[in-house]
């Protein structure tokens, strides 16, 4: 028998059992999988407007004259390219190419970037980003535990928000921030999400985040607003093809295998993983992130097997029904050669091969 | 509060039976439909097979897990709950009437004493 540590616990914790939240251990953390039910959710989101705790995410700061450095060298994309304001999706990789993690990157200030980074990651990622420190001797801080995190999405996640703030959110453009006040509470506002919808995600002090949640909760009640577990968000984010680590991306897979060649900008110098990269360009890329609707009946699940005329030829990473589009959708990896859409594959289903194709994504875009 | 039917015997791994002569109808309870959330796709066995106690003869798909069903007694499937193909959320909304699994004709009654009594089955769930 193994002991597990206690689960931690977000400042929402109390606010979720009283809610009436099903609860799970999520990499450690104690956290909501769903409050009336995941379909219910997923589409109060993509109609309406669906309240996150994502106070479980990680929040390192980077300071100093050799911050921007820093930050350029641990991660993939460019942050030289970022206005004071503005937000980047980005990778941090080993040097052998694969993840360490994916990671928001904002930049507060000529010397100041604030990354946002995945909860069962963070100890994992400050280590590896002191680590490499080491050449810079920038200021980087483990600040967790100075936020919470609360993501509004969803098409009137707007509308809800801007009751509570004097910021203009309307001119906050998509992957751009503020620092203002909502509720009267000091908080840094970003355009950014993980469902596919428009939204904010709000990082406050961990004591403010309980008002903040019932505020929230309170404004968007008109307008239907629905407090959401990880359960719906992971379904929002599968139809959006956003990545999950430790599905798409791990320590084996490349950002180029993962279709995720936009966030590597190999002209901007050295980086880690750079040369791993660059051989990897240079030999092929053997594997690709390929997304699938069953045509059988049946639910392709993460881990499942994916065979190509009946030979072994990959694995799902994500699988699942969308409920937005009523089918049964998923992420897999396909050799290159074979990852286009359209291909018949197969996905092994408690040992029963059944049919699938391979499809473009996203499997689901919002209209702009 | 669900109340269990008196007249049903469990199984630790959720499933109910509801015995009548020497058949049986097959489902799983209330609380496993709570625990599994939104039921979206149930996989059942054809007429004529053959179930065997303990082991799994379909399985119940939620939105985010899988979840098997092994059979409570041993028998041979006479009639399967075929609505369930088209409105597995059934399940969810009505687990110990409509939505029943499968019906068997018992080949071994005796397995029958072997398992949970209403409530027994109640006091097991929530200890």
């Amino acid at each position: 028998m193994t002991t597990a540590a206690p689960l931690k616990q977000t400042p929402l914790h109390s606010v979720h059992r009283r809610l009436g939240a099903k609860m799970v251990d999520f990499g450690g953390w104690d956290m909501p999988v769903q409050y009336t039910g995941i379909l219910d959710e997923h589409t109060a989101v993509r109609e309406r407007a669906g309240l996150f705790d994502v106070s479980h995410m990680g929040e390192i700061e980077v300071r100093g004259p050799e911050a921007l450095n820093l930050v350029n060298y641990v991660a993939t994309n460019n942050a030289a390219k970022l206005k004071i304001g503005q937000a980047q999706y980005s990778g941090l990789l080993y040097d052998h190419g694969g993840f360490v993690d994916d990671i928001l990157v904002h930049k507060v200030d000529d010397d100041h970037f604030f990354l946002c980074v995945n909860a069962s990651n963070q100890e994992k990622d400050y280590d590896y980003i002191s680590t490499l420190n080491r050449s810079y001797k920038a200021t980087v801080e483990f600040a967790s535990d100075r936020y919470a995190q609360i993501a509004v999405q969803g098409p009137k996640a707007l509308a809800t928000l801007q009751k509570l703030t004097h910021a203009d959110l309307g001119g906050i453009k998509y992957y751009w921030f503020t620092d203002s006040e909502v509720s009267g509470i000091p908080a840094r506002i970003a355009r950014t999400g993980y469902t596919g919808e428009d939204g904010f995600e709000l990082y406050i002090a961990p004591d403010e985040a309980p008002q903040l949640w019932t505020d929230l909760l309170e404004a968007g009640e008109e307008l239907g607003i629905r407090p959401c577990g990880l359960g719906a968000r992971n379904t929002l984010r599968l139809e959006a093809k956003m990545a999950l680590y430790g599905h798409e991306i791990t320590a084996s897979i490349t950002p180029f295998e993962a279709d995720l060649a936009w966030i590597v900008k190999m002209d901007k110098g050295d980086f880690a993983g750079r040369q791993a990269l660059e051989k990897q360009l240079q030999s092929g890329v053997t594997r690709k992130l390929a997304g699938f609707e069953m045509r059988g009946r049946g639910i392709g699940r993460d881990g499942y097997e994916v065979q190509v005329d009946g030979t072994p030829a990959g694995w799902v990473t994500s699988g699942g029904p969308s409920p937005t589009l009523n089918k049964n959708i998923g992420l897999c990896y396909l050799p290159a050669a074979l990852a286009e859409p359209g291909r018949a594959i197969q996905i092994l289903i408690r040992n029963q091969p059944v049919d699938a194709v391979t499809v473009p994504t996203p499997f689901y875009k919002r209209a702009k | 509060m669900t109340t269990y039917p008196e007249n049903f015997h469990y199984t630790k791994e959720h499933e109910w039976v509801h015995v009548e002569g020497d058949q049986a109808v097959i489902g799983i309870t209330d609380h496993a439909q709570e625990e599994l959330g939104d039921i979206v796709y149930v996989d059942l066995p054809k007429t004529g097979t053959k179930l065997e106690q303990g082991k799994t003869f379909g399985s119940v798909e939620s939105v985010k897990a899988v979840s098997d069903v092994y059979a409570p007694v041993s028998g041979e499937v006479l009639e399967v709950n075929e609505s369930l193909a088209s409105t597995p959320e059934q399940l969810n909304s009505d687990p110990h009437g409509d939505a029943w699994l499968v019906k068997i004709r018992l080949t071994a009654p005796d397995e029958i004493k072997q398992l949970l009594t209403a409530e027994d089955y109640q006091k097991y769930i929530d200890a």
